[in-house]
């Protein structure tokens, strides 16, 4: 697994013993809030509605259990038992003091980990394929790529101060397990005629209050232009993309504005200077990262494995769980398991510190240490033995973590709302809660099947409810929460922004109105494989909408 | 003019508190300060700006309250959350010791 080198270690180090200094300064009233918010802030810890908020950055979301361990420490020392898992790969600690921010970091540091580039305007932590180097389908493995651009874009200089935040998404394959038309730059990996790796190059996506999909704008780029392919798309907005307007001022605008073959004669014209360069990855720096995320020892294993589907057989709940969270690993006799964060009539997301050291045990005993954190708010273990798979679900009921609803109507994205976040309109867990005990009964989940349901307490739209298939955002009228739902989004590789429904239902109708959508769903559907997605296509959005006011 | 009263969060760990007629702050919105004029108003804006340049407070801001029998009550989900702590967690915030 990848481990950050002596180049990252001096430099957290060093920047940990700067922040202790700052923040002992701010306490002394040496430094003004206006001096200290901005060192704050690219240290992650921002002010939220009760408390400060540390979000600490977990590089293409990859733990070991070593890692997640040390979460559970600093949520159980220093805050208050517990963490939040984010949309974006990240976990965010809701009540750290302010004087206690330096050790946690210098705690973070002992395990390689820091909180830098959470915040401001630069580009942020890439979003990664949880399913990296496993997922039965990929072309290669993304967290190589992924760290390349790490390395390049950890303070690169010409980027820091960008207009806007820059957000980078990579997924593994042809399926889109990364959102990455709604990333500042998509990268879909795929292969050319030859066999060489190289990327689908995707510009412009974003959500917010301009929900907008990337355009591709190369259909293949060879691996190893990667980086100078990037620094041209990054020098083009940096050049051009508007500093007067922070709601014009994301790349999605420059791209719309431009038109996607002129930004794209930009790119290549900028390219054309830089593209053999210094920047062209050398011969061998592929291989050098990729040793970095050599598989495990995996056992040469048959791919059948009779005693799971005895132990299937036998336990109902089991088996419910092995059907929609486990999937297919690329080396026979293993799986890829999801552990879901999402408890029926929970709190999407969180984690006691209990619940981490638990899965971090599971994960040394039966996978090889290591963990991977979500889009979708969940852990999930790369490298588990189908044989294991009985034992492991053992230990997760335990942990009270074998909830069977991955992918399923209560495996709900919500952001933290106005429960927490400062610049909430409404809350968006208890919305999500209240959805999650409706359809809380297995049976009834598994015959709805897949679909999306994602809650943002505002318009800036971290919980991507513009690309769920089911999106719900809170408003705020005059002081109370009321609820936008969207249908129709899609955040896979045939990603789609919703279309609003009508009105907004207030607190108390939320969850009707889901139920609502989700009966006209089962109504419509052509047999129990057409999923909601399908459905809504090929039926669209008038008969939800009849149903949804018909009593207005 | 609303009734109205400040509020800010506290340096030491981000909690809410509300400035009280003496100056200070308080925890409790039952303590603090309530402006019915626009004068009333400017005075105590200026307290929090000070408070703000010492330090010892962030982000003050006004905010309208209603009031019963002169005791200030939050209006509004936002503030009402604010006094409390998160709705979802009630072992949390000042609502947990206040039960
Ligand atoms: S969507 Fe809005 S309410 Fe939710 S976390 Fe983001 S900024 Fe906060």
């Amino acid at each position: 697994m990848y481990r950050y080198d002596e180049f990252d270690h001096t430099f957290v180090t060093q920047r940990v013993a700067q922040f202790r200094e700052q923040v002992a300064r701010r306490i002394a009233g040496e430094l003004t809030e206006d001096e200290f918010k901005p060192l704050r802030l690219m240290n992650g810890l921002y002010l939220q509605l009760h408390a400060y908020m540390l979000r600490v950055a977990i590089p293409y979301g990859t733990l070991s259990s070593r890692q997640l361990r040390q979460l559970g420490y600093i949520a159980r020392r220093y805050d208050r038992g517990y963490g939040h898992f984010t949309t974006r790969q990240n976990i965010q600690f809701n009540w750290p003091t302010l004087k206690d921010v330096p050790d946690i970091l210098a705690d973070l540091a002992a395990v390689e980990m820091h909180a830098i580039q959470t915040s401001g305007n630069c580009i942020r932590n890439t979003t990664a394929d949880a399913t990296a180097g496993v997922a039965a389908d990929e072309v290669a493995d993304s967290r190589i790529y992924c760290e390349i651009i790490r390395q390049w874009s950890t303070l690169h200089p010409e980027f820091s101060f960008l207009p806007r935040k820059f957000k980078i998404a990579v997924t593994g394959s042809g399926r889109d397990r990364a959102v990455t038309a709604a990333h500042d730059i998509g990268l879909r990996l795929k292969l050319d005629a030859d066999g060489n790796p190289g990327f689908e190059v995707l510009v412009g996506g974003g959500q917010g209050r301009t929900p907008i999909l990337a355009v591709t704008i190369r259909e293949f780029l060879p691996e190893r232009h990667l980086l100078s392919y990037l620094e041209a798309i990054l020098r083009v907005y940096n050049q051009l993309g508007r500093r007067d307007n922070i709601y014009k001022a994301r790349i999605k605008i420059l791209v719309r504005e431009t038109g996607r073959d002129e930004f794209a004669r930009l790119v290549e014209e900028e390219w054309a200077h830089i593209r053999d360069g210094e920047l062209r990855l050398p011969d061998g720096e592929i291989e050098r990262i990729q040793a970095y995320f050599a598989p495990p020892a995996y056992q040469a294993l048959d791919d059948a494995c009779p005693e799971l589907a005895v132990q299937r057989a036998g336990n109902r709940a089991f088996d419910a769980w092995v059907g929609s969270n486990v999937e297919a690993h690329k080396r026979p006799g293993y799986a890829v398991v999801t552990i879901s964060l999402k408890p029926h009539g929970g709190i999407p997301g969180d984690a006691s510190a209990e619940q981490m050291e638990a899965v971090a045990d599971l994960a040394d005993r039966y996978g090889f240490g290591e963990i991977r954190v979500t889009y979708k708010q969940n852990l999930l273990l790369p490298d588990i033995r189908k044989g294991d798979l009985f034992a492991l679900w053992q230990g997760l009921v335990a942990a009270g973590l074998a909830t069977a609803n991955a992918h399923r109507v209560t495996d709900i994205i919500a952001c933290p709302g106005l429960d927490y976040c400062n610049l909430a309109n409404a809350r968006a867990i208890p919305v999500a809660q209240a959805i999650s005990e409706r359809f809380a009964d297995p049976e009834r989940e598994r015959a709805i099947g897949n679909v999306t349901v994602n809650i943002s307490g505002c318009i800036n739209a971290c919980a991507h409810h513009h690309v769920a298939n089911i999106g719900i955002l809170g408003v705020d009228k005059k002081g109370k929460e009321f609820y936008q739902v969207t249908l129709g989004g899609a955040a896979d590789e045939n990603a789609a922004i919703g279309d609003i429904v009508g009105p907004a239902f207030d607190e108390d109708r939320i969850a009707d109105a889901v139920e609502t959508v989700v009966d006209v769903y089962l109504a419509e559907r052509r047999g129990a494989d057409e999923p909601f997605i399908d459905t809504y296509r090929r039926i669209g959005l008038k008969p939800f909408k009849e149903k949804l006011y018909a009593a207005h | 003019m609303p009734n109205t009263a400040i509020t800010a969060n506290r340096l030491a760990d981000g909690f809410v508190i509300y400035l009280t007629a003496d100056g200070g702050w308080s925890e409790s919105l039952a303590d603090a300060a309530v402006a019915t004029s626009d004068d009333e108003l400017e005075g105590l804006q200026a307290v929090a700006e000070r408070a703000a340049r010492a330090g010892t407070v962030i982000a003050p801001y006004a905010f309208d309250v209603e009031t019963d029998a002169g005791r200030p009550l939050p209006r509004g989900r936002r503030e009402i959350l604010r006094t409390l702590g998160p709705s979802v967690r009630t072992d949390l915030g000042y609502q947990a010791a206040r039960s």
